[in-house]
Order: structure tokens, then sequence, then C-alpha cells
């Protein structure tokens, strides 16, 4: 398999560069400074793609890969693959579902225990030696807390799961109402917000949750309510959220992903109500190296012509 | 004291000189509060004196030492109610003794307590606060993304301490995926988890502990150099209990040689001191002393200390028990 041209497009894990550059011939678009040029010269051997959740395989790739066969994303999210393309050119697709699933809920939980007991603010309390001046103060509860979860697959099950074991009331939103469940279901966001504590995004990025959460929904949260983010940046409209954060009108958010990675607005970084992680929903060594393994696994099924291991298309 | 409180159960109030409880109007409602701290220096011990005998009830606010000294000039005391979880600021076994019976605040503390470990734990394994420090000083964009946490399910988390705190964090772990183990001053036979009847086995076969125990003679430093080297250079120690039941010093040069993983504490030896060597170290999180410090955790309290001081003048059962044995 080593004269196949797999094009791995943007840094993403060590550990996952070297298995593909010892089974493959690997292209790491990023030591390219002309993208045109090299896809040029190098589209007839690239047979496979290899994404993440900052770069994928958009249309214009798509098209510059003729003998494109399968984009393995090394991520559950696929919004940064054109899938419709995909699907038109026979192209399969697979991501990392499940091995990732309880990291991220985890983080979630850890978010929302960070904002509501102020953990990162009362560490910087300590080290700045004003706790020898005198207490730091009351933070806020967050056993029994109400929490409402947008989407409610694998990773917001698992936080359903978590949250319950705080005494925390679940509600969700969903596309649809899931039968059989004990959480109590919204039909809209904003009836979900404005009857929830703590509000966590746990939906994919599609063009219908595309800032999902807008000023409306940030209203009906309001001053004493907490976003917390575990999706992708453009599920919020940021700006909205900026300024609703800095002037108080909602209670706090924990954020593990931006519009705009790894930019994050600025005024952010004097609120003490805020809790900012840069993407690291699965981050973990064990987590990731899972997903590598899953990565390489698909390929290999792939050019062997086996069954793929999780195939979105 | 007035004509109409002169009727209701008398309660001593012990606290410290400058520091009067927020919810002490409620409780003077229902009770004949007797504050000494309310009367000038000077009257101050012959008041006691000549109230003492018919004192049952003393209510101690923040942890205010209760002495072998304080409990002889109370020949007729009965109960103690506490308002801390902590109880090392009572003389115990002079109350063992005597027949007094201890209460703390253990019923209304818990969740929240439990709440912080599980922060501190997700936190420290994840960085979180280390990565929103990060992120705060703009590193993101320039040097690349942070250093990859680890996993939080199937740890083995010993907890060292499995009352009413422990409980409660196991409960909450387990939804995580964690692996229990414990050890305790007894196995408890309702506890369905590994039993380690020594702390250092209990580190040997953990990657987490949770301390959450008692400060006793007994306990102070149960976490020593052995305990920490035995839990190894990935270990992770997060202490909500008190900072004398590890070994401060010797957890510092541990950390600052890289031979433990990380830890989170909310609680030091020599509050509100912090050995300085941790404001250096990313894998420590630290936090002033705040378990309990949200409003309905003092909601909680006033509702336990009124519950417990009427369920005594009426004969019925209290809450909150602190075992004397």
């Amino acid at each position: 398999m080593e004269s196949i041209g797999v094009l791995i497009v943007c840094p993403m894990n060590t550990y996952l560069e070297q298995e593909l550059e010892k089974r493959f011939n690997l292209f790491k678009f990023w030591n390219f400074p002309d993208k045109t040029q090299f896809l040029n010269t190098h589209k007839n051997s690239i047979r496979a793609v290899v994404g993440n959740a900052t770069a994928g395989a958009d249309a214009e790739l798509i098209e510059a890969l003729p003998k494109l066969e399968i984009v393995a994303s090394f991520s559950v999210g696929l919004d940064k693959v054109d899938l419709g393309k995909c699907k038109e050119k026979g192209i399969r697709v697979t991501n990392t579902p499940d091995v990732l699933t309880e990291d991220v809920a985890d983080l979630a939980i850890g978010l929302s225990l960070a904002v509501l007991r102020r953990l990162c603010e009362s560490d910087r309390y300590v080290r700045s030696g004003k706790w020898k001046k005198g207490d730091y103060k009351l933070t806020t509860k967050f056993t029994g807390k109400t929490v409402g979860i947008i989407g409610l697959g694998r990773i917001g099950m698992a936080i359903a799961k978590r949250a319950e074991a705080f005494s925390c009331p679940i509600s969700y939103y969903s596309r649809t109402e899931k039968a059989d469940l004990k959480y109590k279901y919204y039909p809209s966001v904003v009836e979900l917000a404005s009857n929830c504590h703590i509000l966590i995004v746990a939906c994919p990025l599609t063009e219908e949750t595309r800032h999902i959460i807008n000023r409306e929904v940030i209203d009906a949260l309001g001053p004493k309510g907490v976003l917390i983010n575990i999706g992708r940046g453009p599920h919020v409209d940021e700006p909205e959220l900026v300024s609703a954060l800095v002037e108080g009108r909602l209670g706090g958010a924990g954020l593990d992903v931006f519009e705009h990675e790894p930019y994050v607005p600025e005024e952010l970084f004097g609120l003490e109500n805020v809790v900012l992680t840069p993407h690291v929903g699965s981050g973990t060594v064990e987590t990731r190296k899972e997903m590598a393994d899953l990565v390489l696994g698909n390929l290999e099924a792939h050019f062997l012509n086996k069954p793929l291991i999780t195939p979105v298309v | 004291m007035d004509e109409e409180a002169v009727n209701r159960p008398l309660v001593l109030v012990h606290r410290p000189p400058n520091f009067h409880f927020p919810f002490r109007h409620r409780l003077a409602t229902q009770f004949n509060l007797f504050d000494p701290f309310d009367s000038p220096d000077s009257t101050r011990s012959s008041l006691l004196c000549r109230h003492a005998h018919n004192i049952r009830v003393l209510l101690c606010v923040d942890p205010t030492p209760v002495s072998s000294d304080l409990l002889s000039l109370l020949p007729a005391l009965e109960l103690i109610v506490g308002s801390t979880v902590g109880v090392d600021h009572i003389n115990l076994p002079k109350c063992r003794r005597r027949g007094i019976t201890v209460t703390n605040a253990g019923v209304a503390f818990s969740e929240d307590v439990a709440d912080l470990a599980v922060g501190l734990l997700i936190d420290v394994l994840r960085k979180i606060s280390a990565s929103d420090r990060f992120l705060r000083a703009s590193s993101w964009a320039k040097t690349g993304d942070y250093a990859l946490g680890s996993k939080l399910g199937g740890k083995r988390v010993g907890m060292v301490g499995m009352g009413k705190i422990g409980s409660e964090v196991v409960k909450r772990l387990q939804a995580f995926g964690c692996i229990i183990s414990y050890n305790s001053r007894r196995k408890k036979s309702a506890i369905p988890f590994p039993y380690y009847p020594d702390v250092y086995e209990l580190a040997v076969n953990s990657d987490v502990l949770v301390v959450c125990c008692a400060l006793t003679e007994e306990t102070h430093h149960i976490i020593n150099k052995d305990v920490m080297t035995a839990l190894g250079k990935e270990g992770v120690i997060i202490n909500v209990g008190r900072g004398a039941l590890i070994d401060e010093k010797e957890m510092v040069k541990l950390l600052v040689r890289g031979e433990i993983g990380g830890v989170g504490l909310d609680v030091f030896e020599n509050e509100p001191h912090v050995p300085k060597e941790l404001f250096q170290l990313d894998k420590v999180l630290l936090s002033p002393h705040c378990a309990v410090a949200t409003p309905e955790c003092f909601d909680a309290l006033e509702e336990l200390i009124l519950f417990n001081l009427r369920a005594f003048f009426a004969n019925k059962p209290l809450w909150s028990l602190v075992n004397l044995e």
C-alpha cells in the first residue's frame, strides 16, 4: 500500500501521521506553500484524504482530486466534509464515533462544574496571593440544577447519564421527540432555554443548526443561565454571545469551540464567569490513539476491499 | 435576654468574636440564644458560669474550638451542634466520655463537597484551568494546541474515606466509568467496592486518590511520601478533607520532581498560605477552601441546624450524627 497517496490536510496527531507514513505515501498539505501547484502535480496519486474538525474535504478539494476514493475524518463531526459531493461521486466517508463520546461528555460536565464553581477563577485567586487577604466569594451549587441538552445522540445521552448522577433534572431539544425517555422534551430551543439553568449544545453542525444559539435563546437562558458548547463554534452566534456575557445578560459560559478557531474573542478574557478550552473535547492521550487507530483501520479496510468500520457515506 | 426568649429552650452560641452567623435572627425566634460575645469582656465568664448548669445544647459556629476546659464549664451539656463537616476542633474523646452527642454539617454539605471533588478531578485530568490560562494568554493561535489530557473513564479511583462525602463522590464518579475502591477506618459491608485496610495498598492499586476523610490523630499525614510514591508518576490526588491529611512538604517536593502526575487541592496545612512552589506548576489546581461556599450549602445548613435543635428539645432523632467511636 506504500504507493497509495494519502493527503492529510492539517497537523492533528503525531502517532497518526507516523502510522500513515509507514503504510502509505503520505502528503502533508501544510508542507506545500503553493497548494494549487501541489494538487496539480499529485492529483492522480491521491486516493484518500484525512481531515478533522478544523479542515476536511470541501467541494473545491474534492473536485481537485479525481482519484479520490475515501475521506477518513479524525473526528465525529463531519461539517468540514461536503457529504453531498462525496455521495455524488461515490466517495466513501468515515468518522470516529463512540470512541470519543465519553471524553466529550466528561468535558461538558467538567466545564459546567468549572463555570458554576468558578474553578479557574478561584485557582487564579490563590495563585495571585489574594486568598491571604480574604476568602473567595460564594459560587453556585451544581447538583440539582436543571440541565437542557440540544441533541440527544450518543454524546447528548452520555452527558445526560453523567448529569443524572448529580441529581440534575434533564430536558432536551431534538429534531424529533424520542420515545421511552424519562427526560422532558421541548419542541423548541427557546422553550428549552427558558426552562433550564445549564444549556448544553451537543448536536451536529448542519445548515439547520448553524447559530442555533442566537439572541433569542441567549435571552431566554438569562442572567443566571449558563451555556456550555462542546459542539461546533458556528452553533453559536458568537458576537451575540460575547455581548450578552460582557453586559451580564447571560450568567456564564463554558466554551470548547469557537467560530474562528484558534481565535477566541478577547473580550472574554477578562470575564470570570467564562471558562475557555482550546477544542479539547476528545483531547486525551487514550482517546486520540483510539481515534487514530479507527482512521487507520478504515483506510486499511477500504484499500483491502473489506467493509469499512465506521462509514457515514 | 428578653422576657419572651426566657421561655424558649436555651442554646449556647459558641462563635469567633467577630463573626455573626447569618440566620441568627431566625433561630432567635424559636430558641433562647445565649451568646457570651454579646456581653462585654468583663462580665462574659461570670455570665457563662451563672447559666452553665442550664445549658444542654451548644451551637458551634465555624470551627471554633470546643476544648476540654470549655466542656468542663458545662456540666449539663448533652449536645453539640456543629456547623462544619470537620469536627477536629471539638474535643471528641471528652465528648465520648461524657456521653455528649455531636452532629455536624455532613447532611447539608456533602453534595457540594462531592461536586467540588469531581470538578477538581475532571479539571486536573483534562487540564481545564491550565488550558483556560493558556487560551487567555493568547497562546492557542501562537503556539498551537495545548497538551493532551487523560481520560477519566477506566481510571482506578481510591477513596480515602467513605463517609457521606465519599459516598456522594462515588455516586458521581461511577457515571464517568471510574473503577472504585476504598480505605476507611473499617470495612463497610453495605459498600460493594474493594476495601483496602491500608492506604499504601490502596495507592498501589489506584490511578487517583480522593481524600475526603476526617482529620484525627490517626489520619494526620495519612497521605505520606510512601503513599504518594506508590501512586506513581501519573498519579493524581484530590484533597477536599483537611490540609493536614497530606504531608504537604513531601507532596511539594514530589510534584516539583515530577513524581506525581497532578493534584487538585481545596485545603492546605496552613491556610491561607499555599507553598509558592505550587504556583509554578500547571499540573496543580488550587482552590481556596471553598467546597461548601455556595448559598445552597448555607441554606441547607440553616435548615439542618434548625431541624436538629427542634428535634433535640422534642426528644426526636437527630440528623448528621458524628460517630464518636
